[in-house]
């Protein structure tokens, strides 16, 4: 049985769905199908809190939406796709508004905006502070309206399948029967999110595995710098749970083990009673990572159970303030740590939370494989460049899952059905999951055991601060990892859901993830937003105002080659906050 | 639950579908409070019919009065009686408790909390008993 | 020294078994782990085999719920030292039929939320050009509530209802349409009253109760349906004694 569609999507959270939309407006006679291993409710999207930027008040501008991201990104950012995303993000989140999202409000009706970290102006739409969630759903209850988007609510992708030098598809397990088929399509689209499992504390769910980004990495398309990866400053201890910047913006503070206001002590600004723009706890993420970490070894961090912390103020903002603008942040904090921030200073610590890097797409959304595109978090614009400002990923989502979703359907229109090779494909496919890996005996490594190991070497030699030596060791340990990861014995050898054979493989789509993270970061000899290299300490434009490509050799190793940033109106200029 | 419903099929698993108790309402109080007030429907109508048949006896004259009296005396309908007030009791408490939550009133734009729904539907039971009481003492 | 905690969970592997046994389990049981962490320990190092739901771990994208010791829970936000010394049982959510372990089958419920129009109705859209529909904080409050639902189907789970009738559309369902239904922006209140007021609509909802009191984000579905009620039967009665009345 072959399932056929004119666009397959894979992933269904915030960029899947938007693209799944724009396709089934921009030509209704087009099949698509959503191809989730989960339901598109449980999408990752759904944990984002703090807000989505879009430039909606008289006195902000796109130009100045513009530069911040720019700034933020450390000049990585390709400044045409900034240009554009700045300028189509307003009207996506209003389009998103116009589909029921229930965006907070100024009392006069209109859309509210809040501060956020990073941005000089305010221009971040909120719905509360489940922001994400509200948008996910909107959009999943939306995409329900268009009877062409058909959905295959957890089924697994385990390999993009490729002919004639295009994508045309597909192989996926259905996981309720443990049948394996392909689903073939003209256009293929990765909307499958991060990889921030890749390391042992996080923000993101059990889900974020860097699926789509090896899929295409296996199928021959570049990823696209992924050294960089974002450390979010306030994430609890033992779960990594993310407690939004938006507390910061609300004016929170972040305390050392002696009640100072550390942050003025690394050229973020001085403190002041309420928050200010771009300006100490409003600085970009990196920043405050970095500025943990060296409180850290100057020995004025906190020690728990869990590893070295800081404190989050919120007791001055007061009770309503609390209730109104963070009541999420109150009940996760109550409901985890059992802690209430209304009496109580929170713990936290820096936990990763989002990938910069990914699959590398044009402004489009189209990879260099022809047939195959990519949006949101997985994929690589870039816009967020070395370092993403806070509440630019929700609206990147919908812009350049319209792109994408649009220039895939334009492909898919002109392009013939995919023929039998792609099918033999599946087939061996097939074979090769369930005889090298479900019915196998003599695996050798528990899941869990490889999993650890590589998380705890990704926080090591791959965490805020890096060196040439630590980078080289972690290689060669991945390298051991990637191979342990092939030879591993699963408990579970049924059909039904079997979720180990899921958790087996998505471990080997992360080890190899790793490796090009760890790869990419080896060669980039300068120091730039979230990439800080003790041995370069340095920013280095005229090496390295370039960004990092990986492809993949046919030894496993990945070959790193430097692609120029697109400069358009903003030359080079020096990262400042707080002056 | 036979053995050859849940035989599995390669790619067509059987599903378990567990069948609910009869008795699946004495599992817990709240289950088991709920019966008891739509139960209490019951005992409702048994009042509204044992009122018609008072306003019936009252207004065919003494002697049918008297009869009515002396029926409604008798154990049974004393206890059925008591039971019946309980119930009358339970139900009046639990709708009045239930009421905020079907009905939401604003007043101008804000809501009106929920305590205050209930409490004027308890302040209007005391009114109308009182009434009662008043009538009946003169 | 650490303590250490049973758990009995439900294990059902249709290729192998005829109906559903419980497996036990020792995991170690720290202060601050939840019931999915012992999970996850089972999993990681105790037995592969056993499958379960899970993502985000913090109580917002509705995958983790299952019946512990008899009640509708999220597994993530509960402590597993509230049952201490234990065992504790877990089991797949009620009302719905077992796929594997405590995994269940949730496409009548997916099929149920696609029924009652949960989008945006408009007689007319407007244009982008002209952005966006005002709408106050206050009337952002009167459907917000409604809004939260994370469609983890405790509420079904808890619903005799549904339990005994799977035609019953059911409390997420109704909470969502109501979340429309009460949007300002919204104009399609009447398209959604031809599903919900069918008998398996609002009215095979006796007011139980029990979904208001499992929902673990204070949604109160309860609520909403009786509140749905209300307004279908005043609707009702509108266009009774005043038929030529709009919307």
């Amino acid at each position: 049985m072959v399932a056929s569609h004119d666009v397959v999507l894979v992933g269904g959270g915030g960029a899947g769905l938007r693209a799944a939309i724009a396709i089934a407006e921009a030509n209704p006679k087009l099949s698509v199908a959503v191809v989730s291993k989960v339901y598109p409710m449980r999408s990752h999207t759904v944990s984002a809190e703090g807000g989505a930027a879009g430039v909606i008040r008289d006195d902000d501008s796109l130009d100045e939406h513009c530069y911040d991201t720019i700034s933020g990104g450390d000049w990585l950012s390709d400044q045409d796709a900034v240009e554009a995303f700045v300028k189509e993000a307003p009207q996506e989140l209003l389009r998103l508004e116009h589909w029921g999202c229930p965006w907070s409000r100024e009392h006069d009706g209109r859309v509210g905006v809040r501060p956020f970290g990073g941005m000089k102006k305010m221009r971040t739409w909120y719905a509360a502070d489940k922001t994400g969630f509200h948008m996910l759903h909107a959009l999943f209850q939306t995409s329900l309206k268009y009877p062409a988007v058909a959905r295959y609510d957890e089924w697994f992708v385990t390999k993009l399948l490729v002919d004639d030098g295009r994508v045309q598809g597909v192989v996926a397990i259905e996981l309720r029967s443990g049948h394996i088929q392909p689903i073939l399509a003209k256009a293929t689209i990765l909307c499958t999110g991060g990889c921030g499992r890749v390391f042992p504390f996080t923000t993101n769910a059990t889900i974020k595995t860097g699926d789509g980004m090896a899929l295409a990495y296996r199928a021959g398309a570049p990823l696209k710098d992924m050294e960089f990866i974002q450390y979010h400053p306030t994430g609890l201890p033992f779960t990594g749970i993310l407690i939004t910047e938006a507390a910061r913006a609300e004016g929170g503070w972040l305390l050392n083990k002696d009640g100072y206001r550390y942050l003025q002590d690394y050229d973020l600004g001085k403190p002041t009673p309420k928050p200010v723009l771009r300006s100490m706890e409003l600085g970009p993420r990196d920043r405050l990572s970095q500025a943990f970490v060296k409180e850290m070894e100057k020995g004025r961090t906190i020690e728990t159970p869990y590893g070295h912390v800081v404190n989050l103020d919120l007791r001055h903002l007061g009770e309503r303030v609390i209730n109104s603008k963070l009541p999420f942040v109150r009940e996760l904090c109550l409901k985890y740590q059992n802690i209430d921030p209304i009496k109580e200073m929170i713990p936290v610590r820096p936990v990763v939370h989002y990938m910069m890097g990914g699959v590398h797409t044009d402004i489009h959304g189209a990879t260099p494989l022809p047939g195959l595109y990519a949006a949101g978090e997985v994929a690589c614009v870039s816009i967020n460049g070395s370092n993403r400002l806070g509440s630019n990923s929700l609206p990147e989502l919908l812009v350049f899952g319209a792109r994408a979703g649009r220039a895939a359907a334009e492909y898919a229109s002109s392009q013939k059905e995919p023929g039998a090779a792609v099918v033999a494909q599946a087939e061996d496919e097939r074979r090769h999951l369930v005889h090298d890996m479900l019915q196998r005996t003599d695996g050798r490594q528990r899941i869990a055991n490889v999993r650890e190991a590589m998380q705890k070497t990704m926080e090591e030699s791959a965490g805020i601060y890096r060196s040439g030596p630590g980078l080289a060791k972690a290689a060669d340990r991945l390298g051991e990892l990637e191979e342990q990861a092939r030879r591993i014995g699963l408990d579970d050898h049924s059909r039904t859901f079997n979720t180990e054979l899921v958790t087996a493989l998505e471990l080997q789509f992360m080890v190899e993830i790793a490796r090009t993270m760890v790869g990419s970061a080896l060669k980039r000899e300068e120091s730039r937003g979230a990439h800080q290299r003790i041995d370069f300490p340095k920013r280095d434009d005229k090496r390295f105002l370039a960004h990092s490509l990986c492809r993949r050799a046919t030894d496993g190793s990945c070959q790193v080659e430097y692609l120029p940033v697109t400069i358009t109106r903003w030359p080079p200029g020096e990262r400042v906050y707080g002056r | 639950m036979s053995t050859e419903r849940n035989r599995y099929t390669e790619f067509r698993p059987r599903w378990y579908r567990p069948r609910m108790s009869t008795w699946w309402w004495l599992k817990r109080w709240s289950s088991l409070a709920f019966i008891l007030r739509e139960l209490s429907s019951i005992f409702i109508a048994w009042f509204i019919y044992f009122f018609l048949r008072l306003i019936h006896a009252l207004g065919s004259g003494d002697a049918a009065y008297r009869e009515f009296l002396a029926w409604a005396a008798s154990p049974g309908i004393v206890v059925l009686n008591g039971i019946t007030f309980a119930f009358v009791l339970f139900h009046a408490v639990t709708w009045f408790n239930l009421a905020p939550q079907a009905m939401v009133v604003h007043l101008g734009s804000k809501r009106l909390p929920g305590a205050l729904i209930a409490g004027a539907n308890y302040a209007a039971w005391v009114v109308a008993t009182a009434l009662v009481l008043w009538i009946v003492s003169r | 020294m650490v303590d250490r905690i049973t758990i009995e969970v439900a294990r059902y592997r249709p290729e192998q078994d005829a109906e559903p046994s419980f497996q036990a389990y020792e995991v170690p049981c720290r202060k601050d782990w939840v019931i999915l962490d012992g999970l996850n320990h089972i999993k990681d190092h105790l037995d592969g085999t056993l499958s379960f739901r899970w993502s985000c771990r913090m109580g917002v994208c509705g995958s983790c719920g299952m019946t512990v010791n008899g009640e509708p829970k999220l597994t993530c936000a509960t402590f597993l030292a509230d049952y201490a010394p234990g065992p504790l049982r877990v089991e797949p959510l009620r009302n719905f039929p077992i796929i594997r372990d405590v995994i269940v089958d949730i496409s009548d419920f997916m099929q149920k939320l696609s029924a009652v129009k949960p989008w945006l109705i408009r007689d007319a859209e407007k244009p982008l050009a002209e952005g966006e529909y005002r709408q106050t904080p206050d009337q952002l409050e009167e459907y917000k509530q409604f809004s939260m639902c994370i469609n983890c189907m405790l509420c079904y789970s808890a619903c005799p209802v549904y339990g005994l009738d799977p035609e019953f559309i059911g409390p997420a369902a109704i909470a969502l349409a109501q979340r429309y239904n009460l949007d300002s922006r919204d104009q399609g209140a009447r398209q959604r009253d031809e599903v919900l007021s069918r008998h398996e609509g609002i009215w095979s909802c006796t007011f139980v109760g029990e979904c208001t009191k499992v929902c673990p984000k204070h949604v109160d579905p309860a609520g909403a349906i009786q509140r749905y009620k209300l307004s279908s039967a005043t609707g009702w009665v509108k266009d009774f004694i005043m038929p030529w009345h709009g919307k």
